[in-house]
């Protein structure tokens, strides 16, 4: 049985509590929510906070709902919800590829979309489909809130724009009608981090691309996003030809490293390959009436 | 599926003999009930942790203990200084190596045991490692066994009087001169290297062991997880001097061993330390990374074959060269002359003229042991070579492989069949289990299949140069067929440090006609409880559920070697069976005496003697048990009571055989691979419980996928094993399994009472190279021949262009 170091425990009752909290023990405190991340590291000792806050209570940050323009997700929302959710199955359908093949179904009923974001582990398929979605980041501290580009939310793996008493409660998905958006990972082994993974929305007009987004895991980009495959692909006509062009950027554009999972090259052609059959999956959809 | 017949239905609904029934021991495992390592709790019990070497090989300056000793909960800190007092520091392998028990003078692979705390709880042990002060002064190591014997390597076993370099032992079998000849005259040579990477058992339950050694008595009780408690009671008795009655191991239930739990580890002889200094039971519970890291490992075979062939497919010469990487100890657990397990079997079971492999063993700078794994000491290794070069020449003939099997496969007219390494194999039909397959499979069917996919795939504009244009994928059809030698052994051929492998047994049958079988060896999960009551009920015509199978005690049990290599129910199967017979002999005497006849007057129906021709007159075994322990006078020289005990010496190996197909789909673009059909027709002889069989053949199976597409422990360049994780040493799920197409053809062996030849670790050893071929078959429009195990997504991309790479070490 791997132990931790000692720590100290609370358990929150509101965001307010939460954020007083974080506030209160500095930079040794660390929210946990569903723990699937920060708990392992911590039986290995990696991690060592001193005092967790438990925000497993605030189950008022577990809703998936249409607010206007958005869809916004709870931040204590699980992944097995985010799967589970007619509402984001209706709007984009890359949500439910992506939960299917997220970890196992114990960590998806457990671990959170606020959890998964601030973790920023580089290969994470939640952050990939949000980044592609062009979605916001909602935040609160004890000075108010503030609401950040998913794509500006990371400064580097496992590194992200939160401060120490700040607390993300809400993850918003601009809404696009008609729009069709997939997911394609390719793992050693279902339940494991991708070797490299793409999602990815488009959305039509007149048998051209009038918007994009596409996102990449596991295989270092700047914000799990491809900016310069999403530009080129804008106002080309959805054929194989333009999305071949478009995952030949996002291939040149990403960095990935040679490990386990495999050498850089192999990442980088994998990233050609699933971008293709992401928009290609995606375009169908949208041609089909979207999602 | 059943090929037994027809048995009478016990009122509990069971066979009285073979057949399928659930298994007696699921009850107490489904209803949490089980009673695991970790669930016991002595009063009074402390808790150790091990403080593990962070580096592969350093020489260890200082240990600084006083700030873990000041810990408020800590009750003991061990080093190996305070050891080598007791003599202590080193104990033997069963490979007549020595281990360090805890460092002394160096640290040999990372993870290895460099000091022991014991506390009052494990929270406490765990905290105080971090207070210990270790100072290393790193030294080069070796990760690279083809390195390993360069001029110049460091010397890791430099606590070896006079070692000068990091060889452990050259052993051949066959005949070279003969080989070399065949080789010479021979139309085809292949030759092809292969490595069967290092892989882990990674039993859910990780090893661990509570010590009690009482002061006042000097009675050292140790629950241990082992699959040899026998063996562990007689070796606690020889490395540590305690008297041997004065020892009693007791293995509870096992939580899967596969081989990870043969061996004595430092954590157990630590956990006695810790007891006989502190005067408290201490529990030690290896955590899931020290069980990957440090216990032991199974293959590292670094494997050269050659093949020679005439041109129309006749298979002649097999030559193989081994290097064998064992680590920083020898422990591989294995009887005590075969240094390469019985890697004798690697001819496989084909009719050859000759053949000749030469093994060499190496230490380098990772974990000790090597034959763990579900793995028939060895078989594995020899199997996955023999099938992969059968391949590999088929390849180069233009052959199909079935062709070529079939072609080669040894005659039922062979039989017994000496191989040419001098192993005599007992029994096989083998072409017609090969056919059986065939059949099952829709060979024929498949193959053409498989070409009109590659005709799309071809239209769609694969090729070499674009392997993933179009979207097509590729479709792969893998064959093996084995021969286990399994059911160690002998006593005129086989030992571990002495010990002959023969197996005690005692079988009580109560006043009331339940009886108490007491068996030497210990289920691991295999279903033991259930499979020796049914031997018992076979034999004797008591129902199964009377009869209470007691095993992993070595107070309460006959002494014997213990469960591995498959050897439970060729050896304990069979002495279970000649103890049930010797009652039975005795229950005859005791029913003639009752019915006033003459034994000879009497003939066996299943559960009762009758006179011959008057089945009115009968005494069932029930009846003669009460009798048996009752008045009834016994002729002269009959005890009574109905009770009996044997040692049972097996006479040969069994050889257990199956042929194996595998069909894969792969995905060109992204190198993905998954196992669609898996065809799996077994011969282990008489089956005693078809569905514990076939549960036996699923684990393997999974076990044999996880094998060939995710699973080894690597090293980096430094010597840190990156695998010491489930993250990172990946274990098959359902959703990499097809549904287990099985089948069956029954050959029994010969020599073995019941005909049986054991099956625990066929589908293990047969699958890897079913499943490795199909990939390569899968690959033949890139022309490619081998690339070595876990066929990762990222491996057979590499394969595909050409550069696949080695597995054992990451870069």
């Amino acid at each position: 049985m791997q132990v931790p170091a000692p720590f100290e425990y609370d358990r929150a009752s509101s965001v307010e509590e939460a954020v007083a909290l974080l506030e209160r023990h500095g930079a040794e405190a660390r929210p946990i929510a569903g723990g699937h991340s920060l708990l392992p590291m911590m039986k290995l000792r990696l991690a060592r906070p001193e005092r967790l806050v438990d925000l497993n209570d605030l189950t008022d940050l577990s809703y998936v709902r249409a607010e206007g323009e958005w869809i916004a997700l709870g931040a204590m929302t699980r992944h097995a919800e985010l799967a589970a959710s007619d509402l984001l199955a209706r709007h984009y359908k890359v949500f439910q590829d992506a939960e299917r093949v997220i970890a196992d179904p114990v960590v998806r009923n457990r671990g959170t979309v606020g959890g998964s974001l601030c973790q920023g582990d580089p290969a994470e398929d939640l952050c990939a489909v949000v980044a592609a979605l062009g979605g916001q980041v909602v935040l609160r501290s004890s000075g108010g809130g503030r609401v950040v580009a998913a794509r500006d939310f990371y400064l580097g793996p496992y590194e992200t724009v939160v401060a120490p008493a700040e607390l993300v409660t809400e993850v918003r998905i601009p809404i696009r009608p008609g729009s069709g958006s997939a997911y394609e990972k390719v793992e050693r082994r279902p339940g494991d981090w991708a070797i490299a993974a793409v999602g990815c929305f488009v959305t039509l007009a007149e048998g051209s691309v009038a918007d994009c987004g596409i996102g990449l895991a596991a295989v270092g980009a700047n914000g799990y996003c491809a900016p310069q495959a999403e530009a080129q692909l804008r106002g080309q006509p959805a054929t194989e030809e333009s999305f071949r062009s478009a995952a030949e950027a996002a291939a040149a554009s990403c960095r990935p490293q040679s490990d386990q999972r495999g050498p850089a090259d192999y990442k980088r052609d994998l990233v050609r390959e699933l971008t293709q059959r992401a928009l290609r999956r995606a375009a169908a959809r949208a041609m089909a009436g979207g999602a | 599926m059943s090929t037994t017949a027809e048995v009478p239905v016990s009122p509990a609904g069971n066979p009285i003999g073979f057949g399928r029934m659930l298994r007696k021991e699921d009850q107490r495992f489904l209803r949490g009930q089980g009673n695991y390592l970790d669930d016991i709790k002595l009063p009074g019990m402390l808790h150790g942790a091990i403080l593990r070497s962070p580096y592969a090989h350093a020489r260890i300056v200082s240990i600084d203990t006083a700030a873990a000793e000041a810990h408020p909960k800590v009750k003991a800190v061990i080093t190996g200084k305070m050891l080598e007092g007791l003599k202590l520091a080193w104990m033997p392998t069963l490979s007549q190596d020595v281990q360090a028990v805890l460092a002394t003078d160096k640290v040999r692979f990372q993870g290895q045991e460099v000091a022991f705390v014991v506390a009052e709880d494990r929270y406490s042990a765990r905290d105080a490692l971090e207070l210990i002060q270790v100072e290393y002064d790193p030294l080069p190591p070796v990760v690279d066994a083809r390195r390993a014997l360069e001029d110049g390597a460091p010397v890791i076993r430099d606590d070896i009087e006079g070692k000068r370099d990091n060889h452990i032992f050259d052993w051949e079998a066959g005949d070279r001169e003969a080989t070399d000849r065949v080789f010479a005259g021979a139309d085809v040579v292949v030759a092809q290297d292969m490595l069967y990477p290092r892989v882990h058992p990674a039993p859910m339950e990780t090893c661990g062991s509570i010590a009690h050694m009482d002061r006042v008595t000097g009675q050292l009780t140790a629950w241990s997880t082992t699959q040899a408690p026998h063996a562990h009671r007689t070796l606690y008795a020889l490395v540590a001097g305690l008297p041997e009655h004065k020892v009693r191991i007791i293995s509870p239930d096992i939580g899967g061993g596969f081989g990870n739990k043969v061996g004595i580890y430092p954590g157990y002889v630590l956990a006695v330390v810790g007891s006989i200094v502190t005067g408290r039971p201490v529990k030690w519970v290896e955590d899931r990374s020290e069980n990957l890291t440090s216990t032991s490992f199974a293959r590292d075979y670094h494997m050269h074959g050659e093949i020679a062939a005439s041109r129309d497919g006749k298979i002649r010469g097999l030559r193989v060269k081994v290097l064998a990487d064992h680590g920083a100890f020898n422990g591989t657990a294995q009887p005590t002359k075969f240094p390469a397990g019985f890697f004798h079997i690697f001819p496989g079971s084909y009719d050859l003229e000759a053949a000749h492999c030469q093994v060499t063993g190496v230490y380098t700078n990772k974990a000790p042991g090597g034959v763990a794994y579900a793995c028939s000491f060895r078989v594995t290794e020899a199997v996955y070579l023999v099938e992969r070069m059968v391949d590999v020449l088929a390849d180069e003939l233009g052959m199909d492989p079935a062709e070529l099997r079939r072609r080669n496969l040894l005659r039922p007219e062979q039989f017994p069949y000496t191989n040419k390494t001098g192993w005599v194999y007992d029994s096989g039909n083998y072409g017609h289990t090969l056919e059986v397959a065939l059949e099952k499979a829709g060979y024929s069917e498949l193959r053409r299949q498989q070409e009109e996919g590659r005709a799309r795939w071809r239209a769609a504009g694969g090729s070499p140069e674009k392997p993933g244009a179009g979207g097509q994928h590729l479709m792969g059809i893998g064959i093996s067929f084995f021969t286990e030698g399994v059911g160690a052994g002998p006593k005129k051929h086989m030992d571990i440090l002495g010990l002959g492998m023969a197996d005690g047994c005692e079988l009580r049958v109560h006043p009331t006609g339940k009886a108490q079988l007491r068996l030497s060896v210990q289920t691991q999960g295999q279903g033991h409880e259930t499979t020796f009551a049914q031997i018992v009920a076979h034999e004797l015509g008591i129902p199964p559920e009377d009869v209470e199978v007691i095993h992993g005690d070595t107070d309460n049990t006959p002494f014997g070697l213990g469960t591995y290599g498959s050897r439970s129910t060729p050896v304990s199967g069979a002495a279970a069976a000649v103890v049930s017979r010797r009652v039975k002999d005795k229950a005859r005497i005791i029913a003639a005496a009752a019915l006033e006849c003459s034994p000879d007057d009497l003939e066996w129906e299943l559960g009762r003697w009758q006179v011959k021709g008057d089945p009115d007159k009968v005494k069932t075994i029930q009846e003669i048990a009460m009798l048996a322990h009752g008045t009834l006078e016994l002729p002269e020289g009959v005890e009574g009571h109905l009770d009996a005990s044997v040692v049972y010496d097996p006479p040969n190996l069994t050889y257990p055989y199956g042929a194996y197909i595998c069909v894969v789909d792969l995905d060109p673009a992204t190198g993905r691979v998954q196992v669609e059909r898996f065809i799996a027709v077994d011969d282990c002889g008489p089956r005693i419980n078809p569905m514990i069989v076939e549960g036996q053949v699923h684990g393997g199976l999974a076990d044999g996928v996880g094998m060939a597409l995710m699973e080894a422990i690597q090293f980096d360049s430094s010597g840190n094993c990156v695998s010491g994780s489930l993250m990172e040493y990946l274990l098959p799920t359902s959703l990499d399994c097809p549904s287990w197409e099985l089948g069956e053809t029954v050959t029994p062996s010969p020599h073995h009472p019941l005909g049986a030849k054991g099956v625990g670790e066929s589908a293990t050893v047969g699958s890897p190279p079913a499943v490795v071929n199909a990939v390569i078959d899968a690959l033949e429009p890139f022309g490619v021949r081998h690339a070595d195990m876990p066929l990762t997504p990222a491996q057979v991309w590499l394969a595909i262009r050409g550069r696949p790479l080695r597995t054992d070490i990451v870069e």
